[in-house]
């Protein structure tokens, strides 16, 4: 048996004349969380549907589990977990009675059925709430039983596809704790998000961008490999240092932070920290630590930064130019 | 780490699989307060409306009236003749041109003439006459004309239910043979007792309306509400899908054809002369087919709306070509073709048969295999059609 979970070779997906997964290549141990960065419509989802068989690559090789896809997708769903982007359990059942028809639908038996629901409601703490309609709950709520859910049948791969776009950061450190019991019980993950906190939450990512892998390894890989120096100028009119600095061919991005610019200067650039100084009219100056966003925004770089930077705020609802169901 | 998926054999686990759909289905409808009352609701309305409102036997139609006879013969069949309660007569006029004008006017819809030579008629006339035997066709004439604006059918098949009006009282004894009274110039449709032939095709027209409504709902509503993605990420098989999302819904058509019988019976006296587990077998029948076109119809529709409109599509042929409006033995070729091929004519044919005529289902065979066979046809095309993919 492959201590590989996920196996795939230049999987690629087409929707018409547009790419949506560009020639992907992927290898995840087993027993880890692996996370996909990538902003919006880069592919994410459609990766996570290939890879849970519901859509057929257009080219290229995916093992799941030790088992070729598509020709094996049914017998893997016994042992994958699929928790969607959107919620997909019935609003118009209670807590209950989602979780009991999920796991009858894995064919467990009602004694078996009572006793793992009763285990789920306890573990992510939806006991209280047992006869509520899940469609009056609240984001951190529908969270928790649509990952009660997709773990019901305790499959060994979970797929989870931007599961905290709608949960407030106490739930999604609560959400992310159960993440790591799960991966310490040997459960893999791969989870799709465009938080950079969760990212650096995973064990290994792969950066994303107009469905192609500009970057992957681990966060502490990544941000070491970085092709850039990271430098903050603090100081006044920095509105205006920004549009001058962004004119430069040395750097590479800008942000600014509060009262803080962030610069990341270019490797090839002779001395940056001199550089720099020589630009910023006697601001001060300092050299910090490179931040998974750093990483991000060097590696998607060739569009405008300031689009191609998301930050933990900047939340989003739908993957345009993806297909949904 | 725990192992459910080695201890129970499929068939065990489709069971469990079934009874879960079925269970959610089930949970979903009773939350679902205006489905719930519209189960009830469309039976018992259309059944009224239809009964009440749609009424074929005419009465008291305002007819014209020229007498030139003007005999005590002609007063007394014009008594018999206005008992009948089928015609008041309200206008009289001196010569049948006066009367034609009147038609054409649209003063009155019909006009009864009675020639001047009404008791030489009667005396030849062969029911009326004692000595029947000795009139031969020529003598054989009717003893008064109808004249009738053939525009509304109804009101012509009502004046045509008086031709064979009976001259007993007019003779002063009981006559045995019945040769026409009246000749009537224009005729459409037999008399017929509406309310009894309605109600059992009413049964078949609601059955369809709401059968296909529900189940054409029921696959499209997963994809549009987004439990489809989850649903097919789970090992459920099509046709586990396809059996779950029927089942409850033949217990709500049974409720319905309960309904419709039990008011129909209470209120319009219609007999249930065939035996009731044959109408149940055959009801059944009809539920399964409708509930399968309906599933055909939601692996077709993209959306919740198309699968209404498809819905109306197939509703319209069903009420107008099944039999229900018009009989199939009068419509063109072609409309027979499409009316074969619509569940709800065969189940019109049986129902009809059953309820009116106390047929068998062995009777009824043939109706009763096509409707069986086009459900197996059915699920299979949708649980064919049914992919567990996105694309």
């Amino acid at each position: 048996m492959s201590d590989l979970a996920i196996n795939v070779l230049q999987m690629t997906r087409c929707f018409g004349k547009n790419i949506a997964v560009d020639h992907l290549d992927l290898q995840i141990p087993r027993g880890t969380i692996y996370g996909f960065l990538g902003p919006n419509g880069c592919g994410k989802s459609t990766s996570i549907r290939m890879l849970t068989g519901l859509l057929t690559p257009t080219s290229g090789e995916v093992e799941v589990l030790g088992q070729r896809l598509p020709q094996y997708a049914e017998a893997l769903r016994l042992r994958i977990g699929y928790m969607t982007q959107k919620f997909s359990l019935y609003d118009n059942l209670s807590i209950r009675e989602n979780l009991s028809f999920v796991a009858q639908i894995y064919g467990l038996n009602s004694r078996q059925s009572r006793e793992r629901v009763n285990e789920l409601l306890a573990l992510y703490a939806l006991d209280k709430r047992q006869t509520q309609l899940a469609g009056s709950l609240s984001g951190g709520q529908k969270q928790r039983l649509a990952l009660a859910a997709a773990t019901l049948h305790h499959p060994d791969l979970l797929f989870l596809d931007e599961p905290t776009s709608a949960v407030d950061p106490e739930n999604r450190r609560e959400f992310w704790e159960r993440l790591f019991d799960l991966c310490n019980a040997g459960t893999t993950i791969l989870v799709s998000t465009h938080y950079m906190d969760e990212a650096e939450r995973c064990h290994a990512l792969a950066i994303l961008e107009n469905g192609i892998k500009r970057a992957d390894g681990s966060p502490a890989e990544l941000m070491a490999t970085l092709g850039a120096h990271v430098l903050e100028v603090e100081g006044d009119d920095l509105r205006t240092l920004k549009s001058q600095l962004t004119q430069c061919p040395q750097v590479l991005s800008t942000a600014q932070l509060g009262t803080r610019l962030r610069v990341l200067v270019r490797d090839q650039t002779e001395q940056p920290q001199q550089w720099l100084q020589a630009q910023v009219n006697g601001r001060r100056i300092e050299a910090v630590r490179p931040s998974l966003e750093d990483v991000f925004v060097a590696c998607t770089g060739q569009h405008s930064v300031s689009s191609a930077t998301a930050r933990a705020a900047a939340g989003s609802d739908s993957e345009q130019g993806e297909r949904h169901v | 780490m725990f192992e459910y998926r080695v201890n129970s054999n499929p068939l065990i686990a489709t069971w469990r699989r079934v009874a879960a759909i079925v269970v959610k289905e089930i949970r979903q409808l009773a939350r679902d307060r205006m489905t719930f009352g519209m189960i009830v609701m469309i039976p018992l309305v259309q059944l009224l409306l239809f009964g009440y409102a749609i009424n074929t036997d005419v009465r008291h139609i305002p007819a014209g009236l020229v007498d030139l006879s003007q005999s005590s013969y002609s007063r007394e069949l014009i008594a018999m003749t206005e008992a009948s309660q089928t015609v008041d007569f309200v206008r009289v006029y001196a010569s049948a041109q006066e009367a034609e004008q009147a038609i054409i006017r649209g003063d009155v819809k019909a006009v009864l003439y009675l020639p001047a030579d009404l008791g030489q008629r009667l005396s030849v006339h062969p029911a009326f006459n004692r000595d029947s035997g000795h009139s031969n066709s020529q003598t054989l004439q009717p003893v008064g004309q109808w004249l009738v604006d053939g525009g509304d059918t109804v009101i012509a098949a009502s004046i045509r239910s008086l031709r064979q009006l009976p001259l007993d009282t007019l003779a002063g004894r009981a006559l045995k043979d019945n040769v026409p009274t009246f000749e009537v110039v224009q005729f459409f449709n037999p008399e017929q007792r509406s309310v009894v032939n309605i109600v059992p095709g009413l049964l078949a027209i609601i059955l369809t309306m709401t059968m296909i409504m529900f189940t054409s709902a029921a696959i499209v509503r997963e994809r549009e509400q987004g439990n489809m993605e989850f649903l097919i990420a789970t090992p459920v098989k099509p046709m586990e899908l396809m059996i779950g999302k029927i089942v409850p819904y033949v217990l709500v058509g049974l409720i319905q054809v309960g309904i419709i019988l039990g008011i129909g019976h209470l209120l319009f006296s219609v007999p249930v002369r065939g035996g009731l587990l044959t109408l149940l077998v055959a009801a059944l029948l009809f539920i399964f087919a409708s509930l399968t076109l309906g599933l055909v119809i939601s692996t077709i529709a993209k959306t919740q709306l198309q699968a209404m409109q498809m819905t109306v599509f197939i509703l319209m042929p069903s009420i107008l070509l099944s039999g229900f409006m018009f009989p199939y033995e009068a419509m063109p070729q072609l409309a027979q073709v499409i009316s074969e091929a619509l569940p709800a004519t065969h189940f019109m044919r049986m129902v009809r048969g059953i309820v009116l005529r106390d047929a068998l289902l062995w009777d009824l065979q043939r109706d009763a295999l096509w409707l069986a066979a086009f459900t197996l046809g059915g699920l299979a095309f949708a649980a064919l059609r049914f992919k567990k993919r996105l694309d």
